[in-house]
């Protein structure tokens, strides 16, 4: 038998799973209940966390959002696309309205996939993640978060409460690719983010690798070789970058694609997405 | 109840609610859609205790008493039908598009019906009712 135990807000939340860190936590159900609904998971405990206000809460304080880990994607699109314009594409692409009604960047964050769409832009976007425990609070770099496939930093007794982005400081670009447009596992994705004041460049790839995965060279290598002051992309930069980006993944052979593919398909999202957002930069 | 089971299980084996129907379980057909609070969801992502004390409404509560919901009427007439397996959670995701949006063009419509499968693939018939309880609800 599975026990039921429904959070009333956050410190009881964190109260619970202090006294249950074997329970699993469901906000928008959208993977939890799979493995439920399938067998492949037997909770003994179930906490839900989707009545707790705090979590459902985005707040912007000077030059960050703090996004609470409980806000649907639906509410991301609708509400943050000015403020976190890479998180807001990506949730489009997340699912279909009814899973984006539901499905939440905390469950992305708690679930780990390597192919959770909302995660690139978080390492892009250089994010810090929030946990709490009855034992206090923490911040992980999103880019430190993950340690592999369904594995978090994140202690039994922990839960995500937040979310902390700087709010986009130029264009932000996310590609996905996948057999449709909709309710599509990514065969590979890239989330890219520029900041032209800084002259910083940030990138990460997604179902490429065990977790989520920054590129910290392509970044560096493409903040030193564009021309910041409106020149064009030179192919060649293009291509490395491109090529640099692949370099920092390692893609498995699975049903959706083969590692070769998922290679040369995230070379060809990370130009693609540089060129989108190269384009915005000097379109404005 | 069993804390781990679905709202819609809750709504078909206990309650009686057979109209949201029971495919996929996974979230990706659509044919369990449900109103949970005002807004669609799939019923079998959502666990039965977490709809406590909230309004659900199922396909079940669009009509009134007889009397069909105009996308209700919309599908019959211009033949969205086919099995019918679709239809329920069709009908709640285009219930819900045309409340939110009284002429939705092309890309709006397949954006919100993306996530409602039709194996008989009548998604034609299905764009013409959309169409037809869009005019007449204009």
């Amino acid at each position: 038998m599975t026990q039921f135990l429904s959070a009333a807000d956050l410190r009881h939340a964190i109260e619970l799973k202090a006294a249950h860190p074997d329970a699993t936590l469901i906000a928008g159900g959208t993977d939890v209940m799979v493995g439920l609904n399938f067998g492949h998971r037997q909770e003994s405990r179930l906490i839900d966390i989707s009545r707790v206000a705090e979590l459902r809460e985005w707040s912007r304080d000077g030059d960050t959002v703090r996004l609470g880990a409980g806000v649907p994607y639906t509410r991301i699109v609708e509400e943050l696309g000015g403020e976190l314009p890479g998180l807001a594409r990506a949730a489009r692409t997340i699912g279909s309205a009814q899973i984006r009604n539901r499905a939440t960047v905390g469950g992305n964050l708690g679930t780990a996939s390597p192919a959770g769409d909302a995660l690139p832009p978080l390492l892009a976007a250089r994010a810090s993640v929030e946990v709490a425990s009855s034992r206090g609070t923490r911040a992980v770099p999103a880019r430190e978060f993950f340690t592999g496939p369904g594995r978090s930093v994140l202690e039994t007794d922990e839960i995500v409460t937040s979310v902390r982005l700087p709010v986009a400081a130029g264009p932000q670009q996310f590609a996905k690719l996948g057999p449709r447009n909709a309710m599509v596992i990514a065969v590979a994705s890239v989330a890219l983010t520029l900041d032209p004041e800084h002259r910083r460049v940030g990138c990460s790839a997604g179902s490429a690798a065990p977790t989520p995965v920054a590129a910290a060279e392509a970044e560096e290598f493409a903040a030193a070789e564009l021309d910041w002051t409106g020149g064009e992309l030179p192919a060649p930069v293009l291509a490395r970058f491109g090529g640099l980006v692949a370099g920092a993944t390692s893609p498995i052979d699975d049903l959706r694609g083969s590692a070769g593919y998922r290679r040369h398909a995230v070379a060809v999202l990370a130009r693609r997405t540089l060129t989108w957002a190269w384009q915005e930069l000097w379109r404005s | 109840m069993e804390a781990g089971e679905s709202l819609l299980f809750l709504l078909r084996e206990r309650v009686g609610l057979p109209g949201s129907k029971n495919a996929c379980e996974q979230g990706e057909c659509g044919s369990c859609t449900v109103y949970l609070d005002g807004t669609p969801v799939c019923a079998c992502l959502v666990a039965a205790g977490q709809a406590q004390g909230c309004e659900v409404v199922t396909v079940e509560g669009l009509a009134d008493g007889d009397e069909l919901h105009p996308v209700q009427e919309a599908f019959v007439e211009a033949g969205a039908v086919q099995c019918g397996f679709c239809t329920p959670g069709l009908l709640v995701a285009v219930h819900d598009l045309l409340a939110r949006c009284d002429d939705p063009d092309e890309p709006q419509i397949r954006e919100a019906l993306a996530g409602n499968l039709c194996r008989c693939t009548g998604y034609e018939k299905i764009f013409d009712a959309v169409r037809l309880a869009a005019g007449r609800s204009r």
